[in-house]
């Protein structure tokens, strides 16, 4: 009962912000209808071109350059952040030789690096990669030097009672604990992987949904911008959707998360 | 369980001279200093402590008194600043691969079930999978866990936890058994019943024990001999005292004995001034 009331106050509050929209932009109340139309489109335009950019099938060529954008991005950021983590984790000399330049690199904003990736990397794919793998790198490489190091050391000693070698404690026991942590930040992750794709679309490209986007803009079609936007949305959705499967598959031995856990 | 019996025997006959006269712990005037070793903070001092092979012996002692610490040192956990620590007349090297050590905290490993947590036990000794899946069934079978073997730690409850960990341990078949205040976080009841399964377990293969507790009933009820410790710092061993009861024990029965009371009595009135002193300390002392 309480859940279904929940929903239906944010179908409300939804339908509500739709109709505002609807009614300021189709009488003229603020502004002639012309002028608010030019600037904030209206939300029948914006559903309708969504839907013809799905029944022309245009729209499934953008989306899945930016979802292999994505997954690649992602799969290189997470690779390269466990390796590293645990390898400065285990190695305390590599970690504090090298820690003023991963602050440094990490400080630095990585919009700014999206031309020289283009120039390195071209404007097809590979400089959405890379710019996606820069911020998922240190995610991923943060949490898992803190989840390796942050071991329970009773858990570990246990193990070590256990007679187990370094190669069965990295497997039962460093492994284990720093995916935990990798997977508490795998939401986050797979944003920024996301946001890397589309930034990169957009700032040099010619496929993606951040082209789209970006070519919607160049000619003032602002109902082009929000049809984006509203795809881009559901795709994220969606994508956070898989994320949370493969999270509760891979930890079942963790207890229920608190409701406010999300990350 | 028949393949671990063989291995026992043979290993008992080559051993045999030496593990007559050998015991299987030996602290001789053992010391602990925490920090530097001039300044440092010293936990224990001049610890002389033997345990025969098929020996219970239970440590009790104040808060802080370092009863841990000399645990640790015979798990080889924890190196000593001075002194010698043999097991089975051998110097101790790095950590001792013939005990078994019993946390007090939760120390499975949350990411695998009550079955893998035990099985991963007998991955260091080359036990092939499947056969050690089949052993670990069998000793949470014994622990009384036969229908919990697919839980994760975080679905059981403290005491099955500790049956697990219990499990976990004694599947090595270790020969000397390190336990620190086990089943002090559990409720009582539930440490009764623990007390009685580790006995019964316990006399169906006897080995060396070492039972650290705070609760002198506890340390009467399960052991053949109590060691009294002083309150740190710079604890060390203030008496020893023979438990006489018969075995096999019922944990909450043999409380009731007129022996009990009379043994309480004896090592209540020597520990009381320690715990006094400690008390008197502070109870912020470092545990």
């Amino acid at each position: 009962m309480n859940r279904l009331k929940l929903i239906l106050l944010q179908v409300a509050v939804g339908f509500g912000f739709l109709l505002l929209w609807h009614v300021l932009t189709n009488y003229p109340i603020l502004a002639p209808t012309r002028q608010t139309q030019f600037f904030f489109s209206t939300p029948l335009d914006v559903l309708a071109r969504v839907w013809k950019e799905f029944a022309s099938g245009e729209i499934w060529r953008h989306l899945w350059i930016t979802l292999m954008e994505t997954i690649l991005a992602f799969a290189f950021g997470a690779g390269g952040g466990i390796l590293f983590g645990f390898l400065f984790a285990r190695r305390e000399l590599l970690a504090a030789v090298f820690d003023p330049y991963i602050k440094a690199a990490n400080a630095l904003p990585r919009v700014v690096l999206a031309p020289i990736f283009a120039l390195w990397f071209g404007l097809g794919i590979w400089s959405k990669v890379a710019l996606g793998f820069t911020l998922v790198f240190f995610i991923v490489f943060f949490n898992v030097y803190q989840g390796v190091r942050e071991v329970s050391p009773v858990v570990l000693a246990n193990a070590r009672m256990l007679c187990m070698n370094e190669r069965q404690l990295l497997r039962h026991v460093y492994w284990p604990a720093a995916l935990t942590w990798m997977f508490s930040s795998l939401h986050t992750s797979v944003g920024f992987a996301l946001v890397g794709a589309v930034v990169g679309e957009y700032l040099g490209s010619s496929a993606g949904l951040g082209y789209k986007i970006h070519e919607a803009e160049s000619v003032f079609d602002v109902t082009g911008v929000f049809a984006g936007m509203v795809i881009l949305s559901i795709f994220v959705i969606l994508i956070d959707f898989v994320v949370t499967l493969i999270e509760r598959r891979l930890l079942v031995w963790r207890p229920a998360p608190s409701t406010n856990g999300q990350g | 369980m028949a393949l671990s019996a063989v291995h026992r025997r043979r290993n008992r006959s080559i051993l045999m001279p030496e593990s007559q006269i050998a015991p299987a712990v030996l602290l001789r005037s053992v010391a602990i200093t925490f920090g530097p070793k001039v300044g440092g903070y010293t936990a224990v001092q001049n610890i002389d402590l033997s345990v025969s092979p098929g020996e219970f012996i239970a440590i009790v002692g104040p808060t802080g008194c370092g009863k841990s610490t000399l645990l640790n040192a015979s798990a080889g956990l924890l190196k000593p600043s001075d002194g010698k620590v043999e097991i089975f007349g051998v110097p101790l090297h790095g950590l001792n691969s013939r005990a078994g050590y019993l946390f007090q905290q939760d120390a499975l490993m949350p990411w695998k079930t009550a079955l893998q947590n035990v099985a991963v036990a007998l991955e260091p000794k080359g036990v092939l999978r499947k056969e050690a899946e089949a052993m670990a069934r069998d000793w949470l079978r014994r622990v009384g866990l036969a229908a919990f073997v697919d839980r994760y730690p975080h679905m059981l409850s403290g005491g099955q936890r500790k049956r697990v960990a219990l499990a976990q341990m004694l599947i090595r078949d270790p020969e000397i058994l390190l336990m620190d205040e086990p089943f002090g976080p559990l409720d009582a009841q539930t440490r009764q019943i623990m007390g009685n399964l580790l006995l019964e377990l316990w006399a169906a293969n006897r080995k060396a024990v070492l039972f650290v507790t705070h609760d002198l009933e506890e340390a009467i009820a399960l052991a053949d001999r109590v060691v009294v410790m002083s309150a740190g710092p710079a604890a060390g061993i203030i008496g020893e005292f023979p438990v006489p009861l018969p075995r096999p024990r019922d944990i909450a029965e043999v409380r009731l004995e007129p022996a009990f009371h009379h043994i309480h009595k004896k090592i209540w009135a020597s520990l009381r001034t320690e715990v006094q002193k400690a008390y008197a300390q502070g109870e912020g002392a470092t545990q």
